[in-house]
């Protein structure tokens, strides 16, 4: 057996090791690694940017604490920008498990800006079945939601003053880690028309693109790296930017593992089909 | 990153997660009990949490508080939401057919038009909507017509891939390649960020209980 056959039969465990002292490496001793920030990521800062104070943006956070590494960087540099504008925020979860996040976030972000609840931002809280929610929203945000998550009323909360549906916001951001981009785009978009971006992971980041191109989509932040392009727009750094040093490591372990198996598999390949040969 | 001001509550909550954050990655060593706690304990946890939400944000919300306060008509589609509960009688189960049969009328007279919106139209007009410059724009365009028409000819299996059809069949199989090797490059990218979030996290931890 040679080396590249040991290669081809080496033990994943070697390389689980591997990438985790890769990782852990820039844990040790970080380093800074430049952002170039991408049209489409800008797109959305320029996009919130623009808008007036007092504007309403509404920010939708639909995944999961599985999702966090790679969305919430995203999700707090978003509302950084939207608090420190002074734009009114109304947010919205389609995930069952993303009420705990929003509070997180709106929390930590509104102590840090002093914004109130219900006064510069509201948090309407968690419905199943996206597009029916969507739908209903984009009626009237009190069909689906006639109380903000905390339980007061909407028509009792100042933030909610003059606004009554989709037509009364300058634009919707969604960040996701599911098919409730879809439903954003088809009964979003597609049905009432509205500006409307999204943060999504990077594994369904290729799957988006087209509707970015048509114009269905005005921004998309795919994956960490997107939010740390954001982070780098907004001034904040933050998780996604600390992130950068880690990933450039493990993106080169795992470069330097593609091409040594790939020599080790056409190595053994021709060997195989050379022993092939002189066996007939 | 320095350590934080810490009460009890922060120590013992986060030395869980990280407990259970080791536990989980014990699995890439092997299966192992420790591993199949966290898992279940995760599944338990989520389950017992999204039957409570439901229960609170929707049942009392949609159902009780609304009948409560006289709004019968609430009454309808609680009816119908408990008919779908018969298909777990053999006797009964063709009740819930009704709820089915509503549910799905509704769904495709609201989805249909939008989806050929979404998903035909408006992705047909930016593929072919726009004219061919001699730009890099229009050579972007050229490029996603191409792309778009080899990719279809590989998946049409009426005729055999023989002369130019497999020629531009072969080029339709480059193109999704491409496109499979960008997913998996951010797919990559999405699961490093998913192990630097809890290498981070247990190094947080770590300072906080030792110092930095």
């Amino acid at each position: 057996m040679n080396i590249f056959q040991k290669m081809m039969q080496i033990d994943r465990r070697w390389v689980y090791l591997a990438i985790g002292l890769a990782v852990i490496i820039p844990s040790i001793k970080s380093f800074d690694v430049p952002v170039t920030v991408s049209p489409e990521v800008k797109r959305i800062y320029d996009f919130v940017d623009s808008l007036q104070a007092g504007d309403y943006v509404f920010i939708c956070v639909d995944y999961d604490p599985s999702s966090m590494a790679e969305l919430n960087p995203m999700a707090v540099a978003i509302v950084n920008q939207a608090f420190v504008k002074d734009l009114k925020a109304i947010f919205v979860t389609l995930s069952q498990f993303g009420p705990g996040l929003v509070e997180q976030i709106t929390s930590q972000l509104a102590a840090n800006h002093n914004k109130i609840n219900g006064v510069d931002y509201a948090f309407l809280g968690y419905r199943p079945y996206p597009a029916i929610t969507i739908l209903a929203m984009g009626v009237d945000f009190s069909v689906p939601f006639p109380q903000d998550y905390y339980g007061t009323p909407l028509d009792s909360l100042p933030v909610m003053n003059g606004i009554k549906n989709f037509d009364d916001v300058k634009g919707v951001i969604e960040i996701t880690s599911g098919n409730t981009a879809d439903f954003w785009l088809i009964y979003g978009n597609g049905r009432y028309g509205f500006p409307l971006a999204i943060g999504i992971t990077g594994v369904m980041s290729a799957n988006y693109y087209q509707y970015l191109s048509s114009g269905q989509l005005f921004g998309i932040i795919p994956g960490v790296k997107g939010a740390a392009e954001y982070e780098e727009l907004v001034g904040f750094p933050g998780e996604g930017k600390a992130q950068m040093a880690y990933q450039v490591i493990a993106h080169s372990v795992i470069i330097i593992f593609i091409i040594i198996s790939n020599v080790a598999y056409f190595a053994t390949r021709k060997r195989k089909a050379g022993l092939e040969g002189g066996n007939q | 990153m320095t350590p934080q001001e810490w009460g009890l509550y922060e120590y013992i909550f986060n030395g869980v997660a990280a407990l259970l954050t080791l536990c989980i990655f014990s699995f890439l060593y092997k299966d192992n009990p420790f591993y199949k706690f966290a898992e279940r304990l995760v599944a338990g946890v989520a389950t017992g949490y999204f039957t409570m939400l439901l229960f609170w944000t929707n049942f009392m919300d949609k159902v009780y508080d609304p009948l409560k306060a006289g709004q019968w008509w609430y009454i309808f589609p609680a009816v119908l939401g408990v008919m779908m509960w018969t298909r777990f009688s053999k006797k009964w189960a063709w009740v819930s057919r009704y709820s089915i049969a509503f549910y799905i009328g509704i769904g495709s007279g609201v989805s249909i038009t939008v989806y050929l919106y979404t998903y035909l139209f408006k992705q047909l007009q930016a593929t072919i909507g726009f004219p061919i410059t001699m730009d890099i724009a229009g050579l972007n365009q050229f490029l996603v017509i191409i792309a778009v028409l080899s990719a279809l000819v590989y998946f049409f299996f009426s005729t055999p891939h023989k002369g130019a059809l497999g020629f531009v069949s072969k080029i339709g199989i480059y193109v999704i390649m491409i496109c499979f090797g960008a997913g998996f490059g951010l797919t990559v990218m999405g699961r490093v960020a998913l192990l630097v979030n809890r290498v981070i996290f247990l190094k947080g931890y770590l300072i906080q209980l030792f110092g930095g």
